[in-house]
């Protein structure tokens, strides 16, 4: 089988533009007193990385550069040696070196060997530890032009020198002389002349200048070669001998190493990983691995795709509004064609969302250590499962649900899951079992965590609010009264242990997930467990927003804030003497925050009985917003305002509507500060 | 028959790429992960019959990689084979114990890579 | 309506001041405020545009006119006229709009009207006076002359990145 390798080129020089590029960002940005160790490492690796690439494609010279480099930081990654600016300055020219090397090969430019060699010799030099500038003088003209050899782990080339035919005193002289720069064995050829195999740290160059004193340089012939393995030197890897195969194979026994513990019945408190139904989009992923080919690109540039693909979602949302209007039998096939290019919009952006996108397993597989130690801690069985550990969510989304979900996982085994004993009595199986789990539901992803435990204590719960001075009663519904542990400062915990239940409560998780534009679910039963859900959206690039009227300006309030809204009567509307107005809705006096006032908009309804009140809540505090009308629900892609602007003060972003006008997104938590402080100034101006 | 799938690990594009090709030249199926974390999540999600992967990676490297998998239901006995520029033994003798299988020296042509799956997997 | 000048030497320039821009010159887009004619940087010139209905931004300066939505992104539009009280400040399909580009940052300011692209060479450029203009001397690159015509050089980066304009974030915040 031959391949032609000419075909991978080009992403090698692609690959190995990024990664000059990026080795040239960090070594400008390292603090060289005081280098930070990851990103010596990260410099080493873009090294490592090429030199691998160069080796496989056989760019000789490049490998060569980046061998002497890769060598060189690896000793100082490993702090055998300690950088200096010099390094830098040098690595920096390597790098120039490399870019130049990688021109020739990609575009046929041409290579300044001489800068070459330099470089060459300022990293050797460097290596050896003695300062690398013009110190070693550059011979007017090397014999030998090929480029320079490559260092065995203790920085020594092994040459091969062929003297011409020079009496026998010149050859022992140069034996003698050339034995102090390193290792020297002497032969004799065939034509009776003499060639030493030298092991130094010097250069060719070096050896050159020396042996100048007794011959013309241009009779001498000058090899070189790494010391031992062969395979240590790239430019004959390619061309390895075949009796070398340059892979080996463990003894069999040995290739199955001593962790047979995965293989049988999971431990109490192991993980379970349930993907025995990855679902459709896994399905996608190994199907999509099976493509060969891949482009890089820019984050940025997604997010455009993204925002377009909003865009038109958005556009396409209101066709298909506008022709619901029309008569289903004369406009049949407009219709029909609507239907089909819903379907296509909504395939679009799930193929473009997905490119963001990051499976689950990115933040469960930190979860089953956690809840082993946890039990193991507390004294209790738990089995962790995970399902849909594949479902997809935004790379964005992804790193901030990491904490919440922490939080609720570990309240699940402290507070949810009972010590065994009393599971026992309970009728129930020692061991608990803890799921955590992921889907896709229309468009969102809905994680639950949900545990086989005792369940919350709606009395208990009742019991605390009371204490804490929140408006319960009897009569509540259980998802209300289990809304109450996201208040504040709640705690439902007997104990407070030192897993969970202090500080932080449920009012920091349910923020979180409130801010990601989330909503928080709960359901429980006694005695058989609670499961927290959370609904995120697949991305931020997309809020779904509610549309109100003030005057003739359209402000869009993100959904996830919306409790409800309603047109209170007259006398639930009361004056608060120096604080504005509250509204009563349900036995509770909720703050009126009159939009207009706050934006210095001409409204229509200056009464709140008149327009209409929009009850936001967030961070368990809740306030009556005051707009002339409610226009509508949209989707609506969300806009920077920053990126041209400042920040408004009550405004989170801009988002762009159906007719190309702009509408601003109001900045929800904002507009509720100011109303806990809402006096006759308005705080925004 | 049913096609052998390989998981070809490295966190170079065009290794990566020259691997799935010669691979996928040879009659084998490829799926690529860009380094230990996306080998290890993608191992997860399909079974494979071979394990390809580099040793330098940023993140998770081979090393770590092949004892998570070693650690993993259904990756006691799949061969794994680890890529290393570095022939030295210590490398090797991390390697074994860290339960690859064998070794293969980088640079390496398409030929020799074929060969030694094929000595692997059939 | 709105048109663009994707390069400046699109706009008619006449060949003798074309001439002159191999000699080190510059090029400016002038404009009118009121009864004075200014010039800009045209490098810093995205596009020119007429006046479209923007959305207003509550509680902010009278000049900050809002933003618009200039091709899927969110741009602040400013009046000159109103922010140096000079001209009229009237929107119909004659106002214009000049995009700027400054720093990656786009930002539209509205004037009375454009005039052309000149070049102008160094000896061209004379120290702008203490007195006698609408703007700070600060902005202010220098006075140009060209024939009869007398062009107030603005330093338009300097402007519109200025606390005075309040079009980003104030540092020292």
């Amino acid at each position: 089988m031959t391949i032609d390798m000419g075909q991978f080129y080009q992403v090698f020089f692609d690959e190995a533009d990024e990664l000059l590029a990026e080795m040239e960002k960090l070594l400008l940005a390292l603090d060289v007193s005081a280098p930070d160790g990851e990103d010596l490492n990260a410099i080493f690796r873009a090294a490592h990385s090429i030199k691998g690439g160069a080796a496989t494609f056989a760019f000789n010279d490049i490998t060569e550069v980046t061998h002497m480099l890769e060598s060189l930081l690896d000793r100082i990654r490993k702090g055998e040696m300690a950088l200096t600016p010099e390094h830098v300055d040098v690595f920096l020219v390597a790098k120039d070196v490399l870019t130049m090397q990688m021109d020739g090969h990609h575009r046929g430019s041409s290579v300044d060997q001489d800068a070459v060699d330099s470089v060459c010799r300022r990293l050797k030099a460097l290596s050896q530890g003695v300062a690398a500038d013009a110190a070693v003088p550059a011979p007017a003209a090397a014999p030998d032009p090929s480029p320079a050899p490559v260092a065995d782990a203790d920085g020594n080339y092994r040459f091969r020198i062929e003297l011409p035919d020079v009496p026998r005193k010149d050859v022992d002289a140069l034996a003698a002389e050339l034995g102090l720069l390193g290792m020297i064995a002497q032969e004799t050829l065939a034509d009776q002349r003499a060639a030493f195999t030298l092991t130094t740290s010097e250069t060719q160059d070096t050896i050159v200048a020396i042996c100048a004193f007794v011959l013309d340089p241009d009779d001498l012939r000058i090899t070189h070669d790494a010391p031992g393995a062969a395979a240590q030197a790239p430019a004959e890897a390619v061309s390895r001998p075949d009796g070398d195969p340059g892979y080996g194979l463990f003894e069999p026994e040995k290739a199955t190493p001593a962790t047979p513990a995965a293989d049988e019945p999971a431990p109490a408190a192991g993980p379970v990983a349930d993907n025995g139904n990855p679902g459709r989009r896994a399905t996608d992923r190994e199907g999509a691995n099976h493509e060969s080919s891949s482009i890089r690109v820019g984050v940025e540039k997604v997010d455009q795709l993204i925002n377009l693909v909003g865009e038109l979602v958005i556009t396409q949302a209101m066709i298909e509004q506008r022709i619901n209007a029309l008569d289903p039998i004369v406009h049949e096939r407009l219709l029909d064609s609507a239907s089909q290019l819903a379907r296509n919009t909504r395939d679009l952006q799930e193929a473009v969302m997905s490119i963001r996108m990051m499976p689950m397993d990115y933040v469960f597989s930190r979860f089953p250590r956690m809840v082993r130690d946890l039990a193991a801690k507390l004294g209790k069985k738990v089995e962790f499962v995970t399902r849909g550990a594949a479902t997809e969510l935004d790379k964005g989304l992804i790193e901030r649900i990491v904490d919440p979900l922490t939080h609720l996982v570990r309240n699940s085994v402290d507070h949810g899951i009972e010590p065994p004993e009393k599971r026992r009595d309970a009728s129930k199986s020692e061991t608990g079992r803890l799921t955590l789990s992921a889907a896709h539901q229309g468009g969102n992803i809905v994680i639950e965590v949900s545990d086989d435990g005792g369940g919350l204590n709606r009395d208990k719960i009742l019991a605390k609010a009371r204490q804490q001075g929140l408006p319960v009663s009897d009569g509540m519904p259980d998802g209300d009264v289990w809304q109450l542990i996201f208040a504040p400062g709640f705690s439902t915990a007997d104990v407070v242990t030192d897993v969970s239940g202090r500080g932080v409560g449920m009012d920091v998780v349910k923020r979180n997930i409130t801010a990601m534009g989330g909503t928080v679910d709960i359901r429980s039963a006694p005695g058989a467990g609670t499961t927290i859900a959370i609904s995120l959206p697949l991305t931020l690039a997309i809020l779904d927003g509610m549309s109100v009227k003030v005057g003739e300006e359209i402000y869009i309030l993100p959904l996830g804030y919306v409790v409800e809204s309603l047109q209170p009567a007259a006398v639930d509307v009361k004056e608060v003497a120096g604080q504005g107005k509250v509204v009563k809705v349900r036995e509770e006096y909720l703050p009126l925050i009159p939009l207009h006032q706050i934006f210095a908009i001409e409204p229509r309804f200056e009464d709140p009985s008149q327009g209409i009140t929009v009850i936001l809540e967030t961070d368990g505090k809740k306030a009556a917003l005051l707009v002339d009308s409610l226009v509508g629900q949209q989707q609506v892609v969300v806009k920077n305002l920053e990126s041209n602007f400042r920040k408004v003060a009550g405004i989170s972003g801009a988002t762009i509507l159906g007719d190309g006008g702009v509408s601003l997104i109001l900045d929800v938590s904002a507009l509720l500060r100011s109303s806990r402080q809402l006096n006759a100034d308005p705080i925004f101006f | 028959m049913m096609t052998k799938t390989i998981l070809a690990v490295d966190d170079s594009g065009s290794l990566r790429q020259m691997l799935s090709y010669s691979l996928k030249a040879a009659g084998y199926g490829v799926i690529e992960a860009v380094d230990g974390e996306d080998g290890l999540n993608k191992a997860r999600q399909q079974a494979v019959d071979l394990v390809l992967t580099d040793q330098n990676m940023p993140g998770m490297d081979g090393l770590s990689l092949i004892r998570a998998l070693r650690a993993m239901k259904g990756y006691q006995r799949v061969p794994i084979l680890m890529l290393t520029t570095e022939s030295g033994d210590d490398i090797k003798a991390m390697g074994r114990a860290a339960g690859a299988s064998g070794w293969l020296v980088k640079p390496f042509d398409p030929a020799r890579l074929t060969e030694v799956v094929k000595k692997l997997i059939g | 309506m709105s048109y663009t000048t994707q390069a400046p030497t699109q706009t008619h320039i006449p060949a003798s001041i074309e001439a002159a821009a191999d000699g080190g010159g510059k090029e400016f887009l002038a404009f009118t405020l009121g009864r004075e004619e200014y010039g800009i940087d045209i490098l810093r010139v995205q596009e020119i545009r007429g006046y479209e209905p923007v959305t207003r931004i509550a509680n902010s300066p009278e000049f900050i006119k809002g933003v618009v939505n200039l091709r899927g992104t969110i741009v602040p539009i400013v009046d000159m006229r109103i922010k140096f009280n000079l001209g009229s400040p009237t929107y119909d399909q004659f106002t214009v709009v000049i995009i700027l580009n400054i720093a990656g940052r786009v930002v539209g300011m509205v004037v009375d009207s454009v005039s052309d692209v000149t070049t102008l060479t160094p000896q061209q450029i004379k120290p702008a006076p203490e007195i006698g203009t609408a703007f700070d001397t600060d902005y202010l690159i220098g006075l140009g002359t060209l024939g009869e015509r007398m062009l107030i050089l603005v330093d338009i980066d300097r402007l519109m990145s200025s606390a005075e304009m309040g079009l980003i974030e104030d540092m020292a915040a």
